[in-house]
């Protein structure tokens, strides 16, 4: 397992090649990218993360623990950006690798739901029309509520 | 005690940072943010919204109803919107 905060760009096809080189035992790798989305409505030059340097590590270790805990994984990455970033750029990167999908998909799920609503990151976006705040979504919250039991 | 801010919270306040020294009754999350309006305008207007704000006490995220006797640093800010 690992958990990587970093300013630097990074390619998701070399992370993900370098997560499961030599692992021939495993049968199930999902991965999940988010990056910087800009539509015609609402155009995005720049997006910068403000994260919380300290919490968010702590916050998102504590996460991925969660995650190897509940889900049946060989293993787990994540990577996650913080400064500033361009439009098309990944955000966050999520790999979960097991035996067998559901568990792969179910861990990779669970950690981005977790991610949005637990870990101290905010978006901030610059476009032609100026900067803004992104603001939390409703669905974020209910997304995590699917994962109580 | 330090109080650290984030995000427009920390805009709205034009600070990052600042030590307090509450007086002692104030001993939740939620009478330091009462607190915070009354000694400051600023304060007052950034926070009007208590929905809004989300803490963190000594690296814990809390509710408003969390203790912050003895802490050394609460963290406030807007709901997260990482990943």
């Amino acid at each position: 397992m690992f958990v990587r905060l970093q300013a630097e760009p990074f390619d998701p096809g070399e992370e993900l090649n370098a997560f499961v080189a030599g692992r021939e035992d495993t049968g199930a790798l999902v991965s999940f990218t988010g990056t910087v989305r800009s539509t015609p409505d609402r155009p995005v030059e720049t997006l910068t993360l403000e994260h919380y340097p300290g919490l968010a590590e702590q916050r998102i270790e504590a996460i991925a623990t969660e995650t190897i805990g509940r889900f049946d994984l060989a293993d787990l990455g994540i990577i996650h950006r913080f400064g500033s970033l361009t439009r098309g750029e990944p955000i966050v990167l999520v790999m979960a690798l097991a035996a067998h999908r559901q568990a792969a998909f179910d861990a990779a799920g669970f950690v981005m739901d977790f991610l949005k609503t637990d870990a101290p990151f905010w978006k901030k976006e610059a476009g032609p029309d100026g900067e803004r705040w992104v603001e939390a979504r409703a669905e974020d919250d209910a997304a995590r509520q699917r994962w109580k039991r | 005690m330090k109080l650290v801010y984030f995000a427009w919270i920390r805009e709205r306040l034009g600070r990052a940072e600042q030590a307090v020294e509450p007086p002692p009754e104030v001993g939740t999350v939620g009478a330091l943010l009462d607190w915070l309006g009354e000694t400051d305008e600023a304060a007052k207007l950034a926070l009007a919204d208590r929905k809004a704000v989300r803490a963190a006490v000594d690296d814990e995220l809390v509710d408003h109803d969390a203790s912050v006797v003895g802490a050394t640093t609460v963290a406030l800010f807007p709901p997260m919107t990482g990943g």
